[in-house]
């Protein structure tokens, strides 16, 4: 805003020529300077803010779900409303704030940076995603707030096409319209990675961020079309009564099951790979040590985005699925224990003998891996046969994966925001609000979810308005916890708000990490950097300065 | 039943009730499994806390001779977790081995689920809404369909659900030890009252058993229900004794392979037979002319499961 930015400048002028470098941020101020941007980081800030919007929305209704579930027998909302706040709170948390988090914000803004290009691939197409996304993410939200849908984020047929008197259309053309955006934004990523990488930027010097960034982006491009059909089927059934899932129509709701978790597994790992990916970034930096194992920890982000796509019978070993076919996707679910420990142990033995600093970034990354150990272990429960057939469908499923989603994506989400956040805005966060926030985001989430493991083992079936009295005591605790969780997200949301005018400014490399993002301005000019960047070091370089300190 | 306390009298449930050795043995695999859960994790839990703290910046401590990598450590702990936890998918996959193979002298009770209630017929003809009443002793297989949408039949005292589909049969059996009550669930979401799906199980010695159902009342059971409905729906004029139309003969049908036009054969198994009478046009007989009429939106789902019931019954006939 100062006098000199004023002045139009052509963004491709260079910088050295300015008096003082003028930023991303600065270079342009109208409202269409934003909204028909085609920078990538511009873009990555309309996704921020956008998916913040949605966040918001689907906290609320997990802040009424919570508010019901304190008393046994539903008496706050009707039935009705209940199914439709769980639903509201399911499809807005997944397919519009955890699938699109952590890929389409630091993704969009840091893989440029990250290999020293200018851009990704396709800056049109890229900001044509956010649009497609907008799109369909706003319709669904409408018809959701507005109208109301009650099949659960899992639109299970035959309800959702024949039996449910809700706006199941309208819902599932929103989120239909939003996989579309997925597709282009992997499309986009994957040949971004390939094509343009700067000098010396060879595949085994990226960041391991940009390794679980390309492997989510092939999972966006392999498995978003199936759900994409999955999906048109059902609305076709529900609107023309082909006769695809129905059985009173000759079909199979079975199938249904298959087409929906051939997508939606692998779509965990949408979730959970950018947000390991992450969590390298900030363990190396905050111990200010190499990454330990950096190929297998490369290789386990690859395999996990392929094993993913063998494992989605997991999810029906109590629907009739053949036995054969149930113990075979049990054996390979096991199977993905062995790329999710390397990355854990390899997390630990970075961190063994840094120089480590536990600013707030640290300490989301380290609730992270604490988190995504127990998540992903109690996943190892739900994959064995005999203990699933008692706890499918039950609160321990419903605890497990908010562990992963919530204590795995979106501890990672906040860490790399902070983390970042320098970068982004160019403005320092107050450390010691972050330092409480994330410990009571972190005594919040567990105080919240440990329970339901308890109640899910005792069985109490999950998407319940009405259950047992028995069950109350851990239900308060529960949404006691929840209060917590709560008063912990508005943290960052008040202090980041106000870093933007009153933060200090940020030099351009904070936390002294390695990394080509590090190397320009905060925040970085339109073209990322002054010269085009020569690699000629290993990623996460930190040895040398490790060497010095200790 | 008598004097067995209701579920919700316990206050805070920390350990879930087991009605059968099968669900103690499911308790004991998820206890191990808890116990090398931990094994495996609280060590990264202590020495990330440990690590953070030791090697914090500004303490002076030897942060030298590490290196960053090392395969044979690498490999070690991708592999020795992964084998020790595959002892659990492997006890895992035994218990639900015996899970899905009920034993031929179970007591078969039927249920149906629709929205959004359970209702269950006892082979005595003997029928119950919600709640479920069984032996001990004995095994009790429960073969299930649903009216509409899918829904889900959980026995949380026996460890076991399954899916009640639409259109298809489904099954799950347990072998009650412990008379009490305990809670049945519908544990796949269903709609509006899904929450409500949900009702007792009652499980009594053979003899409480025996004068339950003499009260609950029914004057014939499912077979010769089904025989009547054999008659009344005109079943019998084709698929009877004398009959003038050629059509196959069902007696020892069930369960034995049928031949197939075109080639092929299919096991005449409930879902088969169920199937037959709704939609005669799929699965083709050899050697005979499809003239029979679809009985779809015809025959309600506990009638059908009573005319399979009397089919069953129909082996030792001409």
């Amino acid at each position: 805003m100062s006098p000199s930015d004023a002045v139009m400048r052509d963004p491709g002028t260079p910088q050295a020529t300015m008096g003082r470098p003028s930023d991303y941020l600065h270079a342009q101020h109208t409202l269409r300077s934003w909204f028909f941007t085609t920078d990538h980081k511009r873009i990555a800030l309309l996704y921020l803010a956008s998916i913040t919007v949605f966040f918001v929305f689907g906290a609320i209704a997990a802040g009424l779900i919570r508010l019901c579930l304190v008393v046994p027998n539903g008496q706050i909302f009707t039935n009705d409303t209940y199914n439709k706040i769980f639903t509201m709170h399911g499809v807005i948390m997944v397919w519009f704030f955890l699938i699109p988090s952590i890929p389409s914000t630091f993704g969009n803004f840091l893989l440029p940076l990250m290999i020293g290009a200018k851009d990704v691939a396709f800056p049109r197409l890229n900001l044509l995603s956010w649009y497609v996304f907008m799109t369909g993410a706003l319709f669904t939200m409408a018809t959701l707030v507005i109208g109301g849908v009650d099949t659960g984020w899992t639109f299970y047929a035959p309800f959702s096409t024949t039996y449910s008197n809700t706006y199941v259309i309208p819902a599932l053309l929103g989120v239909i319209v939003v996989g579309f955006s997925s597709i282009l934004t992997g499309l986009n990523f994957v040949v971004t990675v390939h094509m343009m990488r700067c000098p010396g930027m060879t595949w085994f010097r990226m960041p391991i961020f940009i390794w679980t960034l390309y492997a989510t982006s092939l999972i966006f491009l392999l498995g978003t079309p199936v759900i994409t059909l999955a999906l048109i089927l059902l609305v076709m059934e529900r609107a023309f009564h082909i006769g695809v899932f129905d059985p009173r129509l000759g079909g199979d709701p079975v199938l249904f099951e298959h087409l929906f978790w051939f997508y939606s597994h692998p779509a965990v790992y949408i979730m959970v790979l950018p947000g390991m990916g992450v969590i390298t970034e900030l363990v190396a930096a905050f111990a200010q040590k190499r990454v330990f194992g950096y190929r297998f920890v490369a290789y386990a982000s690859i395999g996990l985005a392929s094993i993913t796509f063998l494992v989605w019978g997991h999810h029906m070993f109590v629907n009739g699925q053949s036995q054969l076919a149930s113990t075979v996707f049990s054996f390979l679910s096991f199977a993905v224990a062995v790329p999710s420990a390397v990355k854990v142990y390899n997390w630990t033995a970075t961190i063994h003998k840094g120089n480590i600093r536990l600013d707030t970034p640290m300490l989301y990354a380290m609730g992270y891996i604490g988190l995504f150990v127990l998540g992903g272990l109690t996943g190892l429960f739900l994959a064995t046969l005999a203990v699933d057939a008692h706890l499918h469908d039950t609160y321990f499923v419903v605890a497990h994966f908010h562990y992963i989603m919530v204590g795995g994506t979106m501890l990672a989400f906040l860490g790399g925001l902070h983390y970042w956040w320098p970068k982004f805005t160019g403005r320092m966060y107050p450390e010691a609000f972050g330092r409480v926030g994330a410990f009571l985001i972190f005594v919040g989430f567990n105080v919240t979810f440990f329970p339901q493991f308890i109640l899910g083992y005792l069985g109490m079936p999950r998407r319940y308005h009405d259950y047992p009295p028995e069950f109350q005591l851990l239900n308060i605790l529960s949404s006691a916890g929840s209060t917590i969780l709560a008063v912990g997200y508005f943290f960052p949301m008040i202090y980041l708000t106000w870093s933007l005018w009153f933060g200090k400014r940020a030099p351009a490399n904070p936390w002294q990490a390695r990394g080509l993002e590090w190397t320009t301005s905060s925040p970085p000019p339109p073209h990322n950097f002054a010269v085009t960047p020569r690699v000629d070091f290993d990623p996460y370089d930190y040895a040398i300065k490790a060497r010095e300190v200790g | 039943m008598s004097g067995a306390p209701s579920p919700a009298v316990y206050p805070l449930l920390l350990w879930p009730q087991a009605a059968s050795q099968a669900a103690v043995h499911v308790d004991w695999l998820i206890f191990a499994f808890t116990a090398v859960t931990l094994l495996l994790t609280v060590p990264i839990f202590l020495a990330i806390t440990y690590f953070a703290l030791m090697y914090r910046s500004g303490r002076q401590v030897d942060r030298g001779h590490t290196s960053d990598r090392n395969v044979k450590i690498e490999l070690s702990w991708m592999l020795i977790p992964f084998f020790l936890t595959l002892a659990f998918f492997a006890w895992g996959a035994q218990i639900f081995d015996v899970e899905k193979h009920a034993p031929a002298n179970a007591l078969e009770i039927q249920a149906i689920g629709r929205q959004w209630m359970w209702k269950f017929q006892h082979p005595g003809g003997q029928a119950e809404i919600n709640d479920l009443h069984v032996p001990t002793g004995q095994p009790v297989l429960i073969n299930m369909i649903s009216q509409d949408v899918i829904h889900s039949l959980y026995l949380p005292a026996f460890r076991v659900q399954m899916e009640t589909l639409p259109g298809r049969y489904t099954q799950l059996w347990f072998k009650a030890e412990r008379p009490g009550q305990y809670r049945l669930y519908c544990s796949e979401y269903c709609g509006t009252d899904h929450s409500v799906m949900d009702g007792l199980l009652y499980v009594m010695s053979p003899s409480d058993y025996a004068r339950w159902l003499s009260q609950a009342g029914s004057s014939q059971s499912l077979a010769a229900l089904g025989k009547r409905l054999f008659s009344n729906y005109g079943c019998s004029g084709c698929h009877g004794a004398g009959a003038t139309i050629r059509a196959p003969d069902l007696a020892g049908l069930y369960n034995r392979p049928v031949p197939i036009d075109g080639g092929g054969s299919v096991i005449a198994d409930d879902t088969y037979i169920r199937d037959k009478i709704l939609n005669p046009d799929n699965n083709l007989i050899a050697g005979y002319k499809q003239v029979m009429p679809s009985f779809k939106g015809v025959i309600p789902e506990d009638e059908l499961m009573q005319l399979i019931a009397y089919i069953k019954t129909m082996e030792t006939s001409s």
